[in-house]
């Protein structure tokens, strides 16, 4: 061989095809993975560190309100979040317990590095998934040339180009790069151009993403300070304890695997001394300096903004929790911060228990770009380019669970653009995650958006007890879940049925001793016969509460137990909200062609049709969600609809 | 959004006409128009056939309200391809109004700009030509709510409703940020609190579906002031009014030298009616008094009608009377058109540039003062003009909301009875917070967000 070949050999690139490059291996890009993997996909994940994998910067736990829910239908699709923290977790409790079943919420403290490893095991085993550690600087794209008629992209993906210059010849890309996109963090006057925890920031691939005409925006958010757990004294807080029964966020999990000792938090409180030292150093805030630009979340203040904008409250709470077991580093919950270091360690010590801490890692804030997920449509693939799909905080979310929610349904639909399928999208009357990535991509989110259960319109449908009741056939038929995990959701349903129908033909007599029973337990006795279903429609009354006079019951499975409970209960408010959905869903049902033409219809009004033609909903309940669209406006794009259905 | 209750709406123009058509439809259209109507011929309309028309009467009860002929239609066959029935009346705008009450009473709702259009599509009722056909109605639909929702409602009563909604709006931000985070806000004995909160507003909604009932309308009528320089024709409009088949209802002599108060009934609208004497700048002392009286009256006034004298010129008396009524109501009158006109539209405008309406009348043979009767009800029912400073629901569309409301906020207390667990309060309070929205054209959207973020201060 001649050696200027060799020579030249050596200097040539890289040059890989893969089908799918996921960027990022946060809790988004995790799922996004896993997904395509699973889909029969050759994926590539890439991540600027593989010890930080499914890494929780900031709070060390999964759920809690709304949040549980997203896990919950996570795991009935067939993503790995659910079972992850089942295997990992150190605590759980049930949040909401005394309120009505749909606001019950699940969440399970993590043992962070053990949530990680488990994490990265389950990726490293996963056929046709490769992890490789690399910054990608650079989305490749080329003029369009598939035949889609559902989008308007005049680019499509052919791979990405990563830091040493090598490439992924690939079709389809997610972007999820969480909080990393030329990150910077803030510690008072101490600034750093980094990821979360001191990681790399990913620096060149904003540059990419602006000449592809994707618009960037600064958010930004921030984490309280860890502290060395042997510098606190537990006996000045509330200790808060795990819940006895300990119930798994997956759907594939035995609950008698997971019961297990657990760790406890603790509950402590700031006072007026602390609000003084935070008052007289807010000048040194970044934030009230001035030094931030991004935008951040209201729902989770720094302790600055808490005191600023809540200054009639006399204390908050704030909370210590264990970062896991093999670690005593405590996160401090409710105390997030951006003031100097001096600061922080002064203020922390004025806290009950906190007086001799000793801070293992400051409290910062971070800023980052991220875009306005607008840009998508609600397969999370961006309008403009073909194949490019987006998931997570990027799209301007927060919160692990959102993340991960949004990446598996960004895996799952890039997987099906690949497959020649139709995406999945859920709707807003049978997921959190519909309503999640309905307000995303609809809505013009000004701050890190966060799932919250007033979200969702038909909540006390979407409860986390029947995930696996709306979701499991759509993980089934997109191939994430096995026909045996779909078939015990169909045998589920199908005992359920039986329960309840048997419950209203089943009349009970009023006999003294019934009479009896039920003033034992604080009800009236019946004056004339009623079926087992209006009796356990009394308030005070339940299904298991009503086994006694209902000999003939079989012995059914809690979860089965629990349904009957639930949809007899409430069932005047179901039947209510389930008639809205039906007027919902028409409206929902009716498709917009991507590449119709809004000056052609009449009678539009202007803003409405610069809404529309800048926004290019994909369905009739899409579009009457964009402000600015009234509707009138909703009368006559179906006039017009109507009408070119008619010529073709 | 509903799609499949049952609407009604007045299928034709708003403007004065002899004729007006209410049409109705969905499942229960014949059964609830049957409940208000009996036939000359005493059948049933549950037993009419597809495509007939009968005559009979609107009844409240015992009274009757109109004559009226009813066309029945069955589903699929008729624009909604829903069952559906168009009551062709004979009374004015006012019977009408009336009927669309009755019908609401019986369930009905309202039905909102360009939804039957919108039924007719989503049933796949229309072909290409109908459907080019209806745009332009639409369109004029289209217009016309947001020309409505614009007029409606200034004033009190949106600012009663839009304080009622932040009221009820709080409460569920409370619940909700509770429910997000448990730990960090507790619900312990709000339910007590939010008891107290409910009968407050139960009471609010109440008194204002009252108001819509309340006839007050009838007892008390709209004070209405009439202004202008002498000459300009005053006692002429007065006379005619009074005269010209109009119903009498008092007959109060007028206690003083300059003002003569009558209570009429202008086409169904009673008008508590005040003649001044002319005003003029006058240094006679008994004038004086006169021009003082008038400015007495025009500030109590709900109503100002002034008369300018269109066969004059301008003067200084019409300034001085312009300058006196530059924030009240007013409708111009341009008065004396069976003479040749010096005034110009441009003249008044220019004297009073606020004068929403410049109506040309002759109060010598009455040309103009139907145009005048509607002007007034059309300000009435839109809510620009109130009486007395108490705040009125005139619309039935808003009662009907109001009612809605009210329903939801009565669930909200049945649930706090039972002890049902708070995220059901908040659904029901939901409910009522946006069907006030409704009325007063407000759409959730981020509200609730809003308010859980900037009034409690959440965890982490």
């Amino acid at each position: 061989m001649d050696t200027t070949t060799l020579i030249k050999k050596h200097h040539t690139q890289i040059r890989e095809q893969v089908d799918v490059c996921v960027i990022g291996a946060g809790h988004a890009g995790c799922e996004a993975a896993l997904a395509c993997a699973r889909m029969g996909l050759e994926t590539v994940i890439f991540t600027v560190s593989v010890d930080s994998i499914a890494l929780m910067p900031c709070n060390p736990n999964i759920g809690g309100s709304s949040k549980g829910h997203l896990v919950r239908e996570l795991d009935a699709l067939g993503g790995e979040m659910g079972k992850n923290i089942d295997k990992t977790f150190i605590q759980s409790k049930m949040l909401n317990a005394s309120k009505g079943p749909a606001v019950h919420s699940l969440r399970a403290q993590a043992d962070k590095a053990a949530y990680s490893a488990e994490m990265r095991r389950v990726l490293e085993n996963q056929e046709h998934l490769s992890i490789k550690q690399a910054e990608v600087c650079e989305i490749l794209t080329e003029d369009r040339k598939d035949d889609r008629s559902d989008t308007l992209a005049s680019r499509q993906i052919t791979g990405v180009r990563i830091a040493t210059g090598g490439i992924y010849l690939c079709r389809a890309v997610i972007i999820c790069t969480g909080t990393y996109l030329k990150a910077r963090c803030l510690c008072g006057e101490s600034i750093t151009y980094t990821g979360p925890n001191g990681l790399q920031a990913a620096n060149q691939l904003s540059s990419s993403l602006s000449e592809l005409g994707i618009s960037l925006r600064r958010f930004k958010t921030g984490t309280p300070a860890r502290m060395d757990g042997r510098t606190l004294d537990y006996s000045k807080m509330e200790e808060q304890k795990g819940d006895e029964e300990i119930v798994p966020f997956s759907f594939s999990t035995d609950p008698d695997s997971i019961q297990k000792e657990q760790v406890s938090c603790y509950l402590t409180y700031t006072n007026e001394e602390t609000h003084e030292i935070i008052r007289e150093n807010l000048d040194r805030s970044p934030i009230y300096a001035g030094v931030i630009e991004g935008t951040g979340p209201r729902y989770c203040p720094s302790i600055e903004d808490k005191v600023v904008r809540f200054a009639e409250k006399e204390r908050h709470q704030v909370f210590i929790e264990p970062e896991g077991l093999f670690t005593n580093e405590m996160y401090v919950g409710g105390m997030s911060s951006s003031l100097p270091e001096d600061v922080q360690l002064a203020m922390y010590r004025t806290v009950p228990g906190l007086e001799h801490c000793k801070i293992v890692k400051n409290a910062y804030a971070i800023e980052y770009d991220c875009i306005s997920a607008r840009e998508l449509y609600p397969s999370l693939e961006f309008k403009k380019i073909s194949g490019l799909f987006a998931a997570g905080q990027f799209n301007g979310s927060s919160g692990y669970e959102e993340a991960a929610a949004q990446g598996l349904i960004a895996g799952i639909n890039a997987s099906r653009l690949l497959l020649g399928k139709e995406p999945l999208i859920l709707s807003r009357s049978e997921s959190y995650i519909g309503v999640l990535i309905d307000d995303l991509v609809t809505k013009d989110n000004r701050e890190p958006y966060r799932m919250m259960t007033s979200r969702a319109e038909y909540r006390l449908l979407l409860r986390q007890d029947n995930a696996d009741l709306r979701l499991r056939k759509y993980g089934y038929q997109v191939g994430l879940v096995s026909k045996e995990d779909y078939e015990k959701v169909l045998k589920k349903e199908e005992l359920i049925r039986q329960e309840m129908e048997r419950l209203h033909t089943v009349i009970v007599g009023a006999a003294a001793k019934t009479g009896a029973f039920l003033e034992s337990l604080g009800s009236e006795p019946l004056k004339t016969g009623c079926s087992l279903a209006e009796l356990i429609c009394r308030p005070e009354l339940t299904y298991d509460l009503v086994a006694p006079l209902d000999p003939e019951r079989k012995d059914l499975p809690r979860a089965v137990r629990e349904q009957v409970n639930i949809q007899i209960k409430y069932a005047g408010y179901i039947s209510r909200q389930n008639k809205q959905v039906e007027q919902f869903s028409k409206l929902e049902g009716k498709k917009i062609p991507a590449d119709l033409d809004y000056d052609a219809v009449d009678s539009l009004r202007l803003e409405a049709r610069q809404k529309l033609k800048e926004f290019r909903p994909i369905s009739i309940g899409q579009a009457s969600r964009i402000s600015g669209v009234t509707p009138a406006d909703i009368s006559m794009l179906l006039v017009h609809l109507e009408k070119i259905s008619g010529k073709v | 959004m509903y799609l499949s209750d049952t609407i009604c709406a007045i299928a034709t123009a708003t403007a004065p006409s002899g004729i007006g058509i209410i049409r109705v439809s969905g499942p229960e259209a014949i059964a609830l128009c049957d409940s208000i109507f009996k036939a000359k011929s005493r059948h049933s309309l549950l037993e009419a056939k597809a495509y007939t028309m009968h005559y009979g009467f609107i009844y409240d009860q015992d009274q009757v309200i109109d004559e009226v002929l009813v066309s029945v239609f069955r589903a699929p066959h008729s624009y909604t391809a829903e069952d559906s029935v168009e009551i062709n009346c004979h009374g004015g705008p006012f019977v009408l109004q009336k009927v669309l009450h009755l019908l609401t009473e019986k369930g009905v709702r309202i039905a909102s700009p360009g939804e039957f259009t919108r039924r007719a599509f989503l049933n796949g009722r229309l072909d290409l030509s109908e459907a080019e056909a209806v745009m332009d109605t639409i369109s004029a639909q289209n217009a016309f709510a947001l020309d409505a929702s614009m007029k409606q409602l200034r004033g009190e009563l949106s600012r009663l409703i839009a304080s009622m909604r932040a009221d009820i709006l709080y409460e569920i931000a409370f619940i909700e940020s509770a429910l997000d985070d448990p730990e960090h806000i507790s619900l312990d004995g709000y339910p007590e609190k939010l008891s107290d909160k409910c009968k407050t507003l139960l009471s609010q909604t109440e008194k204002l579906i009252l108001s819509y009932e309340s006839g007050k309308i009838r007892k008390e009528g709209i004070y209405t002031v009439i202004l202008g320089k002498p000459n300009a024709g005053k006692s002429s409009l007065l006379n005619y009014l009074l005269g010209e088949n109009r119903a009498i209802v008092t007959d109060i002599a007028g206690t003083t030298r300059d003002v003569l108060e009558e209570d009429i009934l202008l086409d169904g609208m009673q008008l508590h009616l005040v003649d001044t004497a002319g005003i003029r700048s006058s240094q006679d002392k008994i004038e004086q008094i006169g021009v003082e009286k008038a400015l007495t009256y025009a500030k109590k006034a709900d109503l100002i009608l002034y008369l300018v004298d269109g066969s004059a010129p301008i003067t200084e008396e019409d300034r001085q009377i312009a300058d006196l009524i530059r924030d009240k109501k007013v409708i111009v009158l341009q008065n004396k058109t069976d003479l040749v006109q010096s005034v110009q539209r441009e003249d008044i405008l220019s004297l009073l540039p606020n004068a929403g309406c410049i109506l040309p009348i002759s109060a010598l043979n009455g040309e103009g003062v139907d145009a005048l009767a509607n002007t007034v009800k059309e300000m009435f029912y839109h809510g620009d003009l109130t009486m007395n400073d108490q705040i009125y629901l005139t619309n039935v569309r808003h009662k009907q909301l109001m009612e809605q409301a009210r329903q939801s906020l009565l669930q909200v207390q049945h649930s706090l009875e039972q002890n049902m667990p708070e995220d059901f309060l908040s659904i029901d309070l939901m409910d009522a917070y946006k069907a006030l929205g409704f009325i007063i054209g407000e759409e959730i959207d981020d509200d609730l967000a809003e308010e859980i973020f900037s009034k409690f201060c959440m965890g982490k």
